[in-house]
């Protein structure tokens, strides 16, 4: 188990570093760089203007210095100020050192974000902390009710009430969180006025059952309908089962059944798929958290990608790819845990 | 100038009234199709449950909204009448006697018409990646599945790599407008628009290579139309001046392949992977067949069940990824009536009028969701036999 443990964080490793590869050389692009340039000087800049500020920035040095630099295996440059020929920091708002020194992520230095003239650890974690209170909230009313649904429709296979709640899963898998997002909040903000159409006010104010809801019910409608039907296929085979027979025969009843025997082995398989339901969350994330103006991880995201803020962008990513990562992980293990048969393989 | 307003009652009389194109094509098909459902095979067998009735006929409705969409729209999607700035639905247009059904929109554009016209859009750009997205899949999951080793990591490895991607990140990172400067979405497009025609070639040589004249007339007829249609797409050179894509339309439409053909790759894998154990499969390797051949025309057509279901839920799928798309603003022009877009357009304002919001929310909705029952029933049926 260990072994195999240790093969997949170094397959993790190695992930992260090719994808953190491809970010970097996508976000470097020509067009992009001029963009930052752009922003970041005054707007008649001439050609060369923007194309003197990428050289005084360090942004002209070779591709895999510069993402050399980034990683930490590469010593970062503090520009010369042309004047005075002394060295001076890249960026005044974050206070970069202005000698040569390894400052990269292996030594925990996420760099400079350009956008918001601040770090990117001191922008990017409070937005992390942030999303994981919304994620919290999400995984808490979407697990029960989508693992109830489930149970209760697989529990008797092709009955009235597993028609309905299968049709009913099937609908909210169809409602992606902008379209969910707009239904609840003529409903529930335009119409009936129970709550708030933002989530603006829970950054400042604090997290209140009238600004929350609705970000929470908008992402977790589309993930219940998906674990729900995961977990009426896993019950439903389940309940095919010999041993399950055997305990309706020797005369325990059908709830004893479902509760005792059944539930433990039917939930086996939903584990997986709640944990493969993160990857599928950080997407409803930036969707939600756009459209409600929540200040986490998502609206920093889409911030960071609209500005081209290198350093904040390549942060954002090494983040979600960590989780997708670290997620895929704790489910194959976790599966292995649950399930004895594989485990003794 | 005072504006006319017609009653809700009629607001529906008229939906339904300029619909009447649609209705009637799906009228002959759904009634052509029910009688004749015991001959149609897996089609015809969706007619026996009402899961799969709703679902053909919603998709039917949507198809034949594309197709008729400029008999049924009555205005033109990016026509700006000044006077119906945000009209509310029912009300008339005055020079033209016509009536904006679902209101105006902030631009003062007929947003029934709009929601029509989008489903052109998404009916053509979500299917066609699909299929691309099943050929990449397809011709990489099958030597991965059945040779594994060292082919299997490799591929295995990529397909992970792509997946690790939050597919909101790769978005922005794919389909941003400078990209379109570089060369790197051409590139992309060529890679991918290759996969078909070798899929073809491949398909049409293991079969018929002991029988030149078919094969000869086989092969002509797809590498001439494949490279038709590769080089109106990926170089804008077709020419006969048929075949073009816009270059925004092209980014967007490499994106979704690329972030969908990684989760064919892996059904196709596991699917081959099963199949590679079964009796006719050992037979075929016996009787001397070469590899691709046992791949192709062996193993894929066992597959097809799980494919077809899979390629359902995964029209569905690109369908909320496009919107997606539009929501954020990412690839398509501003103006452009799709239904992601006019979501976004219509979200921003939701706290002063409602009703431009409606209706691409739903048509995006009863689009997925009948893709959805469709797939449900398809996997049923399959169950069945």
């Amino acid at each position: 188990m260990l072994s195999f443990i240790l093969k997949r964080l170094g397959v993790i490793g190695l992930t992260m570093l090719c994808l953190t590869l491809v970010v970097f050389f996508l976000i470097n692009l020509d067009p992009n760089l001029k963009k930052l340039a752009i922003s970041q000087t005054e707007m008649r800049s001439t050609t060369e203007q923007l194309e003197s500020w990428l050289q005084r920035n360090g942004y002209r040095q070779n591709f895999f210095v510069r993402y050399g630099q980034w990683l930490g295996v590469m010593p970062k440059q503090p520009n010369v100020d042309p004047a005075t020929g002394q060295a001076v920091p890249r960026f005044s708002f974050c206070n970069e050192p202005a000698v040569p020194q390894f400052s990269g992520v292996l030594q925990g230095d996420f760099g400079c974000s350009t956008k918001f003239k601040t770090t990117v650890a001191s922008k990017l974690f409070p937005a992390l902390g942030a999303t994981g209170i919304l994620m919290f909230w999400v995984m808490v009313t979407m697990v029960p009710i989508a693992l109830l649904i489930g149970i209760f429709a697989g529990m008797r296979e092709g009955s009235r009430t597993d028609r309905t709640l299968s049709v009913a899963s099937i609908a909210t898998t169809a409602t992606p969180e902008y379209v969910s997002g707009v239904i609840f909040t003529v409903i529930f903000a335009s119409w009936l006025g129970w709550f708030n159409g933002s989530a603006a006010s829970a950054t400042s104010q604090g997290i209140t059952f009238y600004n929350f809801t609705l970000p929470v019910m908008t992402m977790a409608i589309y993930g219940i309908g998906y674990i729900a039907r995961m977990t009426r296929a896993s019950m439903v085979e389940v309940m095919t089962q010999q041993y399950i027979r055997t305990a309706r025969l020797k005369g325990l009843s059908f709830g004893n059944v479902v509760v005792k025997h059944a539930l433990r082995n039917a939930l086996i398989a939903p584990f997986t798929v709640i944990m493969l339901q993160f990857p599928w969350l950080l997407t409803g994330v930036v969707i939600v958290e756009t459209m409600f103006r929540y200040q986490g991880f998502g609206f920093t995201l889409v911030e960071a990608a609209g500005n081209n803020d290198i350093d904040l962008l390549l942060g954002c990513s090494l983040v979600s790819v960590f989780v997708v990562l670290v997620t895929q992980l704790i489910s194959d293990v976790g599966y292995a845990y649950l399930n004895p048969r594989i485990r003794v393989q | 100038m005072q504006i006319e307003y017609i009653g809700g009652f009629q607001v529906f009389l008229g939906v339904l009234a300029r619909f009447w194109p649609v209705w009637l094509a799906m009228a002959i098909v759904l009634v052509a199709s029910f009688n004749f459902r015991k001959h149609l095979g897996l089609y015809g067998q969706l007619f026996d449950s009402g899961v799969g009735i709703s679902g053909v006929a919603i998709c039917f409705f949507w198809l034949f909204t594309a197709i008729f969409a400029a008999k049924v729209a009555p205005f033109d999607p990016l026509s700006q009448i000044a006077v119906m700035k945000d009209a509310l639905p029912g009300a008339v247009e005055p020079a033209s006697g016509l009536t904006y059904l679902f209101g105006g929109d902030k631009l003062a554009r007929d947003v029934f018409s709009r929601m029509v016209y989008g489903s052109q859009i998404v009916l053509i750009i979500a299917p066609a990646a699909t299929m691309f997205a099943l050929m990449v899949g397809i011709t990489l999951g099958l030597p991965a599945g059945y040779y594994g080793g060292r082919v299997d990591s490799v591929l295995s490895f990529l397909a992970n790599l792509v997946l690790a991607f939050p597919v909101i990140l790769l978005f922005y990172l794919l389909v941003t407008p400078g990209i379109m400067d570089t060369p790197i979405p051409y590139a992309l497009a060529g890679l991918f628009f290759l996969f078909p025609i070798i899929f073809f070639s491949v398909l049409f040589y293991t079969r018929f290579k002991d029988r030149p004249d078919r094969l000869y007339l086989l092969l002509g007829i797809t590498l001439v139309f494949g490279g038709w249609i590769y080089a109106g797409l990926v170089f804008n050179a077709d020419p006969f001046g048929i075949v073009s894509i816009e270059p925004n339309q092209l980014n967007i439409f490499v994106a979704v392949v690329f972030a969908s053909s990684p989760g064919v790759f892996r059904i196709v894998r596991g699917l081959t992977m099963d199949i590679k154990t079964r009796d006719y499969v050992a037979a075929a390797q016996t009787r001397g067949e070469t590899p691709w051949y046992i791949m192709l025309w062996e193993i894929l057509p066992n597959a097809r069940g799980p494919l077809i279901v899979d390629a359902c839920l995964r029209i569905g799928y690109t369908t909320i990824l496009l919107g997606t798309l539009g929501y954020f603003g990412l690839g398509l022009a501003p103006e452009s009536p799709d239904w992601g877009t006019a979501i976004k357009d219509a979200s921003r304002l939701l706290r002063s009028f409602i009703h431009p919001a409606l209706p691409p929310t739903f048509a995006l909705m009863s689009f997925v969701l009948g893709l959805n029952l469709l797939a449900d029933a398809l996997r049923e049926q399959s169950m069945k036999d």
